[in-house]
């Protein structure tokens, strides 16, 4: 017993054992989701950060700790965004046949998802750091951070916010777009880029490649469009 | 492998850079994108050197969010006093949004006749 104390002190201050801990449960997220017939309810991100949690709490580790070894993982985001580039070029002839329609989406959806989502907290007496935090949440996490930082929210909770709305919109959208029998694989795609962002992207890369390319345009032109529309739109609401 | 991955982050440091110096509130990242994106189209080569690196990441996009989620350890007390309404909101919003989105695209390809292929 004694010795696992020790081994476990060991690894528990390097970087070695949350590193693995996050594949293990990304892993095992996947499996779960992949045998649930890829039900969106079976959220892989969710799944992880559940177990994960959980581990955390069990083993009385703080998340600084946990971080440590999961920014490995974490770095990754900008260079897959940058990787976004890929899809785009593919499809380059195709977005530009679909110019206006995209341009209307984006517009749409990124004041649509603030103003709801702003008036909605306003409504339930949520002002400060919160309502701040709240205003960027469809954009991909590492922009809602800076949009936050920016307009007085807190970056960790814009963080989390953003996460959490891209994991609503992933379960949502595929029974939320069956209902308004909306076919157009680029408009399904497109509307969940922009509103969830990467997690939303990754959902609609499982599901059609048409959907995948067109949910990545909408998640790199609603960080734009986040970037400079919240700035704009949350003092109305403050 | 090792061309791929120094092209892909010398478009992100790039953009780190351009976006600092033009002061505009659009993260280096995104900025990256776009300057790959730009060197694709010019470089043939480029985006063979690229392609497998980049489906490889995009492929395994949902773990890379796993790490700033588990964050949300941190801010369950916060979240927690506003549970009920947090709820309403991320439902109603991403809903709304996700619909409006959507209708929006659908109805402006209709009137403008954008088709698929």
């Amino acid at each position: 017993m004694s010795e696992f104390t020790e081994i476990w002190s060991y690894l528990s201050r390097g970087p070695l054992l949350w590193l693995t801990a996050t594949l293990a449960a990304y892993a095992l997220a996947d499996a779960i989701f992949r045998a649930s017939g890829r039900s969106p309810f079976a959220n892989p991100v969710l799944i992880s950060v559940v177990i994960l949690g959980i581990v955390l709490h069990l083993s009385r580790t703080p998340y600084a700790t946990y971080f440590e070894g999961a920014q490995f993982v974490h770095f990754l985001l900008g260079p897959a965004i940058v990787c976004l580039a890929l899809p785009l070029y593919d499809n380059l002839d195709r977005l530009r046949r679909a110019i206006l329609p995209v341009g209307a989406a984006l517009l749409a959806g990124s004041l649509t998802a603030m103003l709801v989502t702003l008036g909605l907290a306003r409504a339930f007496g949520i002002d400060g750091t919160l309502l701040a935090s709240l205003a960027p949440k469809s954009a991909t996490a590492p922009v809602a951070i800076g949009v936050a930082e920016h307009i007085g929210g807190s970056p960790t909770l814009a963080a989390v916010l953003a996460i959490l709305t891209g994991i609503t919109g992933a379960i949502l959208a595929t029974p939320l777009l069956n209902l308004l029998r909306l076919t157009d694989w680029r408009a399904r795609g497109f509307a969940l880029g922009v509103t969830s962002h990467g997690i939303g992207t990754a959902r609609a890369l499982q599901v059609n490649p048409t959907a995948g390319a067109f949910a990545g345009l909408g998640m790199v032109l609603n960080a734009v469009a986040t970037a400079l529309l919240a700035p704009l739109i949350l003092p109305v609401f403050q | 492998m090792i061309h791929a991955i120094l092209a892909i982050l010398l478009c992100q440091m790039a953009g780190e850079i351009l976006s600092r110096l033009s002061g505009l509130p659009v993260p280096g990242p995104v900025i990256g994108l776009v300057l790959l994106t730009t060197g694709l189209a010019a470089f043939p080569r480029l985006r063979d050197i690229v392609r497998p690196v980049a489906q490889g990441i995009l492929g395994n996009l949902a773990l890379l969010f796993v790490p700033a989620g588990v964050g949300v350890i941190g801010h369950l007390s916060s979240l927690a006093s506003h549970a009920g309404a947090l709820v309403v909101i991320f439902l109603g919003s991403t809903a709304a949004a996700i619909s409006v989105g959507a209708l929006a695209f659908t109805a402006v390809a209709r009137l403008t006749g954008s088709r698929d292929e």
